[in-house]
């Protein structure tokens, strides 16, 4: 099986330290940056699957310059080869740009899947990997727990999270999917592959390179944010050390002084 | 040309989401101070039901029978009638930010171009369009964000728009169902976990056990002191991944925001994830033996104490003012 994964890098949430910058774009100095963590169980998910069914995994990534750096830590973990589509026109795309862009760059590669995250940390949109099926017109299969394909017979199965469980759901590959943590920890990159990932080839896209009229003039975006500010804070309130007997009945005097019990 | 605004609805069990109300609203609110109208859409294999509750929201709803939904995923369906509802004029889409609502967002922008405001918690008319609040990077910024086309779409979180209803109710026309935009995928089956049937949003009383309830077992805990107060019982990301509670129990960025009367953590620690899905929640009290838990930013009472004792004295006292 050929599958593509969408890998985005994102400020790492672990350091708590994103901000927007003063034109209210990322300001992606401020942060060390990670793949995506929705992004990495895609990835985990689609080297198991090879590993179960053969073939290869393929990143795919639009970023900066430097998002190579990330892309390398994902090839460490087995992906065979990336693809980073990186042009100067992109810088702050909105969303139907990016996804243009990501599934002109997805249509030039033959995969059976295409698995990316969710969502991302950093915008939590959620609606890259929707807007790419639509683009390629393939089912999307989303919010997946669990991936089955049966490759003789051309189809693949997720375990779709719902409100009440899981839905089973199926469709015909090639497909998309979009994936949740309910697939399963990422693996560690060992020492092997982090050298191995040394030598992995990362093409390069620029606009050019995928065609033509994939984003709009001058950054002429479909959205803009046009005022960031830092988010709301509670007042703190009472810390409460007493015994446990003595704090029940604290909890309970202010949980009965607001009728809640 | 003025503005057009649709909602679209989503069915559970027969009955409209309340959510769909919190996106009706904003659309019938959006209409008004933009001079324009607001309508609704239900596709549903039985849409009359639903479609006559989104009337008392709307001045006009359009009710798609589509038999497909009942057997396929819904987006590619329902983003079928919104891209015809956007040929036949409309310029903004209200959908309601859940699993099916991304699809449906994520499925028209791949097909029209039209720009996204995601994950609003608000939303107001300002000059020529809608501008949406929205909390991004995990919750370390707010953002206002505006579409810079006449026409575009927005999600919107669960509970940033209180519904409610119009002062009279709306028409209700129905409509046949147009040919899906996109493969859609089949549902082959849909499983229900236990404890699933009591939604976490509609809950008023939240009770949450996060990484220190340490084990499945621990969970006794919470539970019972949820079923005492009435309440419904949440996860964090931590005791998801580990595995001891379902999924669809999450609260945070990933996975539910839930703004109940009480919310009480125990042994949660507050991550920004996390925080994110429940700092709307009028009063919050949480437990936690670390008294560095960044919770206690957040909570209105922080009690530095151990969930087991506290748990169950806290159980033992409200049974006792009861009257045993």
């Amino acid at each position: 099986m050929q599958i593509l994964v969408l890998t985005k890098p994102v400020p790492d949430p672990a350091a708590g330290a994103e901000r927007l910058g003063p034109d209210n774009r990322l300001d992606r100095a401020a942060s060390p940056t990670v793949v995506n963590g929705n992004d990495e169980y895609a990835l985990e998910a689609a080297l198991q699957l090879v590993e179960a069914h053969g073939g290869e995994v393929v990143i795919l990534t639009m970023a900066p310059a430097n998002g190579t750096e990330t892309m390398r830590k994902a090839l460490a973990l087995g992906a065979v080869r990336g693809i980073h589509v990186t042009d100067e026109a992109l810088a702050g795309a909105d969303l139907p740009t990016t996804i243009r862009v990501l599934a002109a760059a997805a249509a030039q590669e033959p995969f059976d899947l295409l698995l990316g995250g969710l969502d991302t940390s950093d915008g939590a949109g959620g609606a890259v990997t929707a807007g790419v099926a639509a683009c390629l017109g393939l089912p999307l299969l989303s919010a997946a727990a669990a991936i089955e394909p049966d490759p003789a017979a051309g189809r693949v199965r997720v375990r779709r999270l719902s409100a009440r469980g899981y839905d089973l759901i199926e469709a015909p590959m090639p497909a998309v999917i979009s994936c949740t943590q309910a697939l399963g920890a990422p693996r560690y990159p060992s020492l092997k592959g982090i050298m191995a990932a040394r030598s992995r080839q990362i093409a390069s896209r620029s606009l050019a390179d995928l065609g033509e009229g994939l984003a709009p003039a001058d950054g002429a975006w479909a959205t803009k944010v046009v005022a960031s500010e830092p988010p709301v804070t509670r007042a703190a309130g009472r810390t409460i050390t007493a015994a446990p007997a003595d704090a029940a009945r604290e909890i309970a005097d202010f949980l009965a002084d607001r009728r809640l019990i | 040309m003025p503005a057009l605004i649709l909602a679209v609805a989503e069915v559970a069990d027969g009955s409209l989401t309340r959510l769909s109300t919190e996106a009706a609203t904003l659309a019938r609110s959006l209409a008004e101070a933009s001079g324009g109208s607001a309508l609704g859409l239900v596709v549903d294999a039985a849409p009359a039901g639903p479609a006559a509750e989104l009337a008392a929201y709307l001045p006009r709803v359009l009710a798609v029978t589509s038999g497909a939904v009942a057997g396929q995923v819904p987006a590619p369906h329902v983003a079928a009638e919104v891209a015809r509802l956007l040929g036949e004029g409309v310029t903004h889409v209200v959908i309601g930010a859940t699993t099916d609502g991304r699809d449906i967002a994520g499925t028209l922008v791949g097909l029209t171009g039209l720009g996204l405001l995601a994950n609003a918690d608000e939303a107001a008319w300002e000059g020529d369009g809608p501008v949406t609040r929205s909390v991004v990077l995990g919750g370390r910024a707010v953002t206002r964000s505006r579409l810079t086309a006449g026409s575009g779409l927005i999600t919107l979180r669960p509970g940033g728009v209180p519904a409610v209803e119009a002062a009279a109710a709306g028409t209700v026309e129905p409509r046949e169902a147009a040919a899906p935009a996109v493969p859609a995928a089949t549902v082959l089956d849909r499983v229900a976990e236990a404890g699933s049937e009591v939604s976490l949003e509609d809950a008023r009383v939240v009770v949450v056990g996060g990484r220190g309830v340490g084990s499945p077992e621990g969970f006794a805990v919470v539970d019972e002191l949820a079923s005492l107060l009435g309440g419904v019982v949440g996860a964090t990301r931590a005791s998801v991944d580990a595995g001891w509670v379902p999924y669809a129990r999450q609260i945070g960025q990933t996975g539910r925001v839930v703004k109940p009367a009480l919310y009480l953590g125990l042994g949660v620690s507050g991550a920004m994830q996390h925080r994110v899905g429940m700092q709307g929640s009028e009063v919050i009290i949480a437990v936690n033996r670390d008294q560095d838990a960044p919770i206690a930013e957040v909570a209105d009472l922080f009690v530095i104490g151990d969930l087991f004792e506290v748990g169950p004295a806290l159980a033992a006292e409200v049974r006792a003012r009861r009257g045993g």
